[in-house]
C-alpha cells in the first residue's frame, strides 16, 4: 500500500490551486491515504475478467446533428461574471512581470 | 533580455542528429461546436456564441457533433490510420482563463485514429515518409485579449479579457511519431509535412485550414542527439508556429540553439517556447507539466464512440485522390517541369488552373494567364488568386476568344483588365471597349490600300524584293486600326496587294 506523502499532497494542492497550511497537508495526507486504501480494495475483488467501467450504461455513439441552436445573448453569458469589460470576461493578471 | 547563443547550422548538423515531433491542430469547418449547438461562424461579436455547455456552467451536458466525429475518421483514414473500434473522451484538467470549464474535453489513451503515415514530397522531388502516431478529437479554447502591457502581450498586462466564442470549436490534433533520419533536411521535412497535411485537409473538405486565420496551428518538438547514438535528447516544444515558412524557421532555429547549449556542455530544459515571426527566434515559455499533472480521466458526461466498420468503410470510399498523387498527375497532364509545378503551388494557382481547364481552356493558356497577368495582379493587390474579381470560366472564355482569333494577346490582356475592374464578363468587356481583332478582309483592305498609298517609297522597295520592309507598312495598318488588326493577316494582305511572296 503506497502511502501518500506530504509532498504529494502539496503538489496536488498546487495543481488544484489550493493554498494549504502545513498542518492541513498532514491532515489530508492521512485522509487521502484512507480513501485510496478503500478504493484499492476494489481491485482485490475485480479480477482480470472484469473490465474497468467508466460509464454505467451500455450506450455508445450518442451524437448530435451539426445544426446551430440558439446561443445565450452576450448579456446572459456575462451575467454571472464577477467582472467584465468590452463585452468580455475580465480576469486578473495571468503572468507576473518577468 | 539575453541574446540566445546559436551554433551555425552546418556545425550543428556536423555534430548532432535532429529528431522532430510535429503536433498540428486543425479547426474543423463544422457549423456548430464539438459538444453544443453554438455557431462557429467567425467574426461574431464577443461572447455571442456561447451556451451553458461551452461556458462550463453547472448541470449542462455535452453531446458530440456527428460531423466532428465523421471528419476525425476521414482525416484518420486519409493518413492511413487504423480507426478505433471503441474510444472515449477524457478530461484534461488545468487552470487557465481561456478554458472556462477548467478542463479541456480531449482524448487521452484512446484516440479515434492511430498508426498511420503521410508521404511528403520535398522540393527536389524526394519523398519522405512521416509516421503518424495518432489523431484525436478535442476542442478549442477561448480568445484572450491582454490589456495594459505592450502591444497586447501577456507579459506586463494588468488584466485580460476573454471571449469564449471559440471555446468548444472542434479541433483535431494530429501527432507524428518521432521523425528520425531527416538530418539536415529536418526543417524542410517539417514544412513539407505541414504543407501536405494542409492540402489533405482541404481536399477532404473538413476545414479551410487557413494558417493565417488560426484554423491550422503547428507545435514543433525538437531534440538533438550526438551522431551514432540512439537515445533521444531532451526536447523543446515551440508552440503556435503559424505559417509554413515559420515551421521551417522554428525547426532551424531550435537546431542551432540546442547545438549551442549542448556543445558548450549545458543541458536543454524541457519547456515550451514561443516563436517570434519578426526575427525567427524562440524564447522560453513555461516549464511543461507532466502528463500525470493533467489528471486525465474518462469524460463521464459523454458516452464512448464506437464507429461501425460499415460506416468507416463508407467514409473510406469517399476519400479524394491524395494531394501528392494528384499534383504529380496534373503535372504530367499539363506537361510542366517539377520546378514550374512548384511555382504554381507556391502561387496557390493549382485549383484555378484546374477549374479553368474544366471550363474548356487548354492547359498552356490556363497556366499562362493565372501564372502571368493574374498572379501579378493578385500580388499587386495583396490578395489571393481566388479573391480576384475574375472566375476560371472568365479566363477560359478569354482563352477561347484568343484561340478563335477574335482576340490577340494584347487585346486579351485588356479584356482581363476590364473584367478585374468590374466591367462585366469577357464578352461584355469586348463589346463595351470595342476590343475585337479586325480580320475582316473588307475593313482591312481599305487600311492596307491607305498604308501603301501613304508610303509609296517603302511599297516600291518591297516590290523590288526587300520583303523585310513590310514591317513598316504593317505598323502603319496596326496604328490606323488602333492595334486591333490581326498582324499576320495584315502582312499577308500587303504582300498579296504588292504581288510579292515571302521567301
Amino acid at each position: 500500500m503506497p502511502g501518500i506523502t506530504r509532498e504529494e499532497v502539496a503538489h496536488l494542492a498546487r495543481l488544484a490551486r489550493l493554498e494549504l497550511k502545513g498542518e492541513e497537508l498532514d491532515h489530508f495526507a492521512g485522509q487521502l491515504d484512507d480513501i485510496i486504501g478503500a478504493v484499492a480494495r476494489v481491485s482485490e475483488v475485480a479480477d482480470q475478467d472484469v473490465p474497468p467501467t467508466s460509464h454505467p450504461l451500455p450506450l455508445t455513439n450518442v451524437m448530435r446533428a451539426d445544426e446551430v441552436r440558439p446561443s445565450l445573448t452576450p448579456e446572459q453569458a456575462l451575467s454571472g461574471a464577477p467582472a467584465q469589460e468590452q463585452q468580455r470576461f475580465k480576469v486578473p493578471q495571468i503572468l507576473g512581470e518577468d | 533580455m539575453t541574446v540566445t547563443e546559436l551554433l551555425s547550422y552546418e556545425a550543428a548538423l556536423a555534430e548532432y542528429d535532429p529528431v522532430m515531433g510535429l503536433e498540428v491542430h486543425v479547426e474543423l469547418g463544422t457549423r456548430t461546436k464539438m459538444f453544443c449547438g453554438c455557431s462557429t461562424e467567425l467574426g461574431a461579436e464577443p461572447n455571442s456564441q456561447t451556451c451553458p455547455t461551452c461556458l462550463g456552467l453547472p448541470g449542462s451536458l455535452p453531446v458530440v457533433n456527428a460531423i466532428g466525429v465523421e471528419s476525425a475518421i476521414k482525416i484518420g483514414l486519409a493518413l492511413h490510420c487504423e480507426i478505433a473500434e471503441w474510444c472515449r473522451f477524457a478530461r484534461k484538467n488545468y487552470f487557465y482563463p481561456d478554458m472556462p470549464k477548467n478542463f479541456q474535453t480531449s482524448q487521452y489513451d484512446e484516440p479515434i485514429a492511430f498508426n498511420g503515415y503521410l508521404d511528403v514530397q520535398l522540393e527536389d522531388g524526394e519523398v519522405f515518409r512521416v509516421e503518424i502516431e495518432r489523431a484525436h478529437m478535442e476542442e478549442d479554447t477561448g480568445k484572450s485579449l491582454h490589456v495594459g502591457g505592450a502591444t497586447g502581450r501577456i507579459h506586463g498586462a494588468s488584466h485580460s479579457l476573454l471571449d469564449y466564442n471559440r471555446a468548444g470549436i472542434p479541433l483535431i490534433e494530429i501527432v507524428t511519431k518521432p521523425i528520425e533520419g531527416a538530418g539536415e533536411r529536418a526543417p524542410e521535412v517539417a514544412k513539407a509535412y505541414v504543407a501536405e497535411l494542409r492540402e489533405l485537409i482541404r481536399a477532404l473538405g473538413v476545414s479551410d485550414a487557413r494558417m493565417d486565420k488560426g484554423q491550422m496551428r503547428c507545435d514543433v518538438n525538437l531534440s538533438l542527439r550526438p551522431h551514432g547514438t540512439e537515445k533521444f535528447g531532451t526536447r523543446s516544444e515551440t508552440k503556435n508556429v503559424n505559417s509554413l515558412r515559420s515551421v521551417e524557421r522554428a525547426a532551424r532555429f531550435e537546431i542551432q540553439r540546442h547545438a549551442a547549449v549542448l556543445s558548450s556542455g549545458g543541458s536543454i530544459v524541457q519547456e515550451t517556447r514561443h516563436f517570434h515571426e519578426d526575427d525567427g527566434s524562440t524564447t522560453s515559455g513555461r516549464i511543461k507539466d507532466n502528463a500525470e499533472d493533467y489528471r486525465y480521466f474518462p469524460e463521464p458526461d459523454l458516452v464512448p464512440v464506437a464507429p461501425a466498420r460499415a460506416w468507416v468503410e463508407e467514409l473510406r470510399a469517399t476519400l479524394p485522390e491524395p494531394p501528392r498523387v494528384r499534383r504529380n498527375r496534373l503535372r504530367e497532364e499539363w506537361g510542366v517541369s517539377e520546378l514550374d509545378m512548384q511555382s504554381i503551388l507556391n502561387a496557390g494557382a493549382v485549383e484555378a488552373i484546374v477549374a479553368t481547364i474544366e471550363a474548356g481552356a487548354d492547359a498552356a493558356s490556363a497556366r499562362k494567364w493565372w501564372m502571368g497577368e493574374l498572379a501579378r495582379n493578385a500580388n499587386e493587390q495583396g490578395v489571393s488568386l481566388e479573391e480576384l474579381a475574375i472566375t476560371p470560366a472568365d479566363v477560359a472564355r478569354v482563352s477561347a476568344l484568343v484561340a478563335a482569333g477574335d482576340l490577340n494577346d494584347k487585346l486579351a490582356r485588356q479584356v482581363i483588365e476590364g473584367v478585374l475592374a468590374g466591367e462585366g464578363t469577357p464578352d461584355e468587356v469586348v463589346e463595351k471597349r470595342g476590343l475585337k481583332v479586325v480580320s475582316d478582309d473588307g475593313a482591312l483592305g481599305a487600311a492596307v490600300e491607305e498604308a501603301i498609298a501613304g508610303n509609296a517609297a517603302i511599297a516600291d522597295k518591297i516590290r523590288g524584293g526587300k520583303v523585310a520592309a513590310v514591317g513598316a507598312l504593317v505598323g502603319a495598318v496596326m496604328k490606323a486600326t488602333r492595334g486591333q488588326a490581326d498582324a499576320a493577316k495584315v502582312k499577308d494582305l500587303i504582300l498579296e496587294k504588292l504581288g510579292v511572296s515571302e521567301g
